[in-house]
């Protein structure tokens, strides 16, 4: 091989360096109003006091279809909190970093927020591994820290100093097979995706099938990079499961949608609450049709019983963040949005007191927002039941409640 | 200068470096990013033995560096192992399957070798994810212990720097050591022509294997380093990207150059760090900056900074 192609490989795979999320999944669209962003968000003029709140997203790279919307409504809330007259007349200011979903990269911007910028809390960051692996020093530290992450193990067991808005898909699971078990579905076969979101669920998919007499009788997973399932479906489709559940977020469920439609699968496909966004439908296209999945109310924001508690809430993160981004609303950023939304009301009168924070975070009860409403205690720091979940089936392209 | 007075005032200028910044530097943030530039030092100079000077390409280097991490982290996790005893195992269970992956792979050369080792790489990987009840999965393996002696903690701030640059300069010091020595010279016969080096008596397959192995070691070395410093493994921090990443520190600091690969590392280390002002065109300048040191210095940065100064002294 001569030496030039050699050079030549080295330079593609340069390329490849320089791009921190490749080969996973394209990056979020630009939006035509992104503000300009500094990385550390100045939200607020310099005010003589000010209080700072640290968050960590995913912002680019694989991940980025949680980080920037997590990123947006973080700053969106500090905004408002602002033009409110901020907290105890303090004006809030926001820094953020991008970790590019890397956890060597997570925990150098904790230390850095904790350390430069002085934080008093930390918001983020969007996955569980990145989460994971800033929580020792979080703890070390003793600075509250409210992750965006789905992963029970960073609430469980409990750790003083951490709490996290993301639904749990302990409650995820729950509602799908309370769903099924009043459909009379009594088994299940389970396609799972091999990363930390597909590995939780599918845990808890395990775990909780006998409390509601299911069975699960075939378990297969997938690679999030993988761009064909029909032999996983098919090795399925051979124990005639009475429902089929793939758990998974990004791109990926949507070929599982579209492979179980070519193999015409005689049994309905129910989903995680990972694919509860516009683009699943875009990707999917006639495959969706029909799918179920438990989501967190704010996809369905419209078809909301006027008496449920949270409908108010989500009108009003909906609209705002549609008039500011010119984008439609995920529940990912709500998970940023809540966290600010729950520091507001623990801030007051700390005077800056990161211990007396995370007592307050503690003892919030009944705050209704974008996620669920939150009840935290000294043995939940998620705070969030089934309730955060509702079952919606896919109809025309759009999603209806599924009765 | 006799070379060996140089080398002396090389080493003892390196050392004061480190042990100056690790005194004087307060920050626990900077000093750990020193320790992260650190760790990718001692992970590309490894990498440099066998792609600088045997010419060997690996795309699979960052499993080494996870066998290390995740070897330690299983051993003292489940067992309840004191992270030293572990050491040992990390370092050779790497070894060991660097041996048994070298053999049929070094038999390839090129695109074919590139793609043997990525493909071990991608196995790794998946093997760290899929056995869950070990690893941990894609989750991650939390709860490692921390590195100490006695009541001394060498996991954080300065001690766990002045513990890996303790490393990276042992690490570079016998690399320079085998690079002047007869192994050196065979690996060089090798990169520069294979059929050429063989015809003179060098025991091509065995010269690359014992170098691959090195170079594995090291990995598996920063590995263990990295596991008990951060106390939590997940393996995305080992998949394909972070071993392409390890080339392009080789590449960029300069290929069978030692000090490069401290150019190298510190240059893709830091320079993401320093480029956070620029917000979201920070990708774009850190990819532009990539190409021109390609562009302008294509034999990687330090041997063109080396002729700069020669050409300098010389005017």
């Amino acid at each position: 091989m001569g030496k030039k192609s050699i050079i030549l490989m080295l330079s593609a795979l340069l390329a490849l360096a320089v791009m921190p999320g490749c080969g996973e999944e394209k990056k979020a669209e630009p939006v035509a109003e992104a503000p300009k962003a500094a990385p550390a968000v100045k939200a607020a003029p310099a005010a003589p006091q000010t209080i700072k709140i640290g968050g960590i997203f995913s912002v680019t790279g694989g991940a980025s279809y949680l980080g920037d919307p997590e990123k947006k409504s973080m700053e969106m809330a500090v905004a408002e909190i602002n033009a409110a007259g901020g907290i105890d007349g303090a004006m809030v200011e926001a820094f953020i970093y991008d970790d590019e979903g890397d956890p060597s990269k997570a925990v150098l911007h904790a230390k850095r927020l904790i350390e430069r910028d002085s934080v008093v809390a930390i918001v983020g960051p969007s996955l569980t591994p990145t989460s994971m692996a800033i929580i020792p020093d979080v703890e070390r530290v003793q600075i509250p820290l409210i992750s965006c992450a789905a992963g029970n193990g960073i609430v469980l067991p409990v750790k003083p100093f951490v709490f996290k808005t993301a639904q749990s898909d302990i409650h995820a699971v729950e509602s799908i097979y309370i769903y099924m078990q009043e459909k009379g579905i009594k088994s299940v076969g389970l396609l799972c995706v091999d990363d930390g979101f597909g590995q939780s669920g599918h845990e808890q998919l395990v775990k909780q099938a006998a409390n509601f007499g299911i069975s699960v009788v075939a378990d297969e997973s997938f690679s999030s990079s993988d761009t064909d399932m029909t032999a996983q479906l098919t090795k399925i489709r051979t124990q005639r499961p009475d429902a089929v559940i793939c758990w998974g977020v990004g791109p990926s469920p949507a070929v599982v949608a579209r492979n179980a439609k070519q193999l015409q699968l005689p049994m309905p496909l129910f989903m995680s609450h990972g694919v509860a966004s516009r683009k699943f439908i875009e990707l999917a296209g006639d495959a969706a049709e029909d799918i179920l999945f438990p989501t967190g109310k704010i996809l369905v924001t419209g078809l909301l019983s006027d008496d449920d508690p949270q409908k108010a809430v989500l009108q009003n993160y909906t609209e705002k963040y549609q008039a500011r981004f010119n984008e439609p609303v995920s529940g990912f950023g709500g998970y940023a949005w809540d966290a600010m939304e729950l520091l507001a009301r623990a801030l007051p009168g700390t005077g800056g007191d990161k211990a007396k924070l995370r007592d307050n975070l503690e003892n919030l009860s009944g705050v209704v927002a974008v996620s669920g409403t939150f009840n935290f205690s000294a043995e939940d720091h998620n705070g969030l039941g089934a309730d955060a979940f509702i079952m919606v089936r896919i109809k025309g392209g759009a999603w209806e409640l599924a009765q | 200068m006799k070379p060996i007075l140089r080398n002396i005032l090389v080493y003892g200028a390196f050392i004061g470096v480190v042990a100056a910044y690790g005194l004087l530097e307060k920050s626990t943030y900077y000093l750990q990013l020193a320790t992260f530039v650190g760790l990718n030092t001692l992970l590309a100079v490894g990498l440099n033995m066998l792609m600088g000077y045997a010419g060997q390409i690996s795309l699979g280097h960052a499993a080494f560096y996870g066998l290390g991490a995740y070897v330690s982290g299983m051993l003292t996790v489940h067992l309840g192992w004191s992270p030293w005893a572990t050491l040992p195992c990390a370092l050779f269970a790497a070894g060991a399957v660097a041996y048994v992956v070298g053999l049929p792979t070094l038999r390839l050369t090129g695109y074919y070798l590139a793609m043997g080792t990525l493909g071990f790489g991608m196995i790794v990987n998946i093997l760290f994810r899929e056995f869950r009840r070990f690893t941990g999965g894609p989750s991650g393996l939390p709860g490692l212990p921390e590195l100490t002696i006695g009541s001394i903690n060498l996991s954080h701030g300065a001690n766990a720097l002045f513990l890996v640059w303790g490393c990276v300069i042992v690490a570079f010091f016998i690399c320079e050591r085998i690079v002047d020595s007869r192994m050196g010279r065979a690996l060089r016969a090798i990169h520069y022509s294979e059929r050429a080096a063989a015809a003179v008596g060098v025991n091509t397959a065995s010269a690359k294997l014992a170098i691959f192995v090195f170079a594995a070691v090291i990995a598996a070395l920063a590995g263990f380093l990295y596991a008990h410093m951060i106390t939590f493994i997940s393996p995305s921090t080992f998949n394909f990207l972070a071993s392409v990443k390890l080339v392009a520190m080789v590449v960029i600091g300069g290929m069978a150059s030692i000090w490069g690969s401290l150019l190298g590392a510190s240059l893709l280390t830091l320079l993401p760090d320093f480029l956070h002002v620029f917000a979201e065109y920070e990708m774009i300048i850190y990819g532009l900056i990539l190409m021109l040191v390609m562009i302008f210095f294509p034999e990687g940065l330090f041997k063109n900074l080396v002729k700069l100064y020669e050409r300098a002294k010389n005017r």
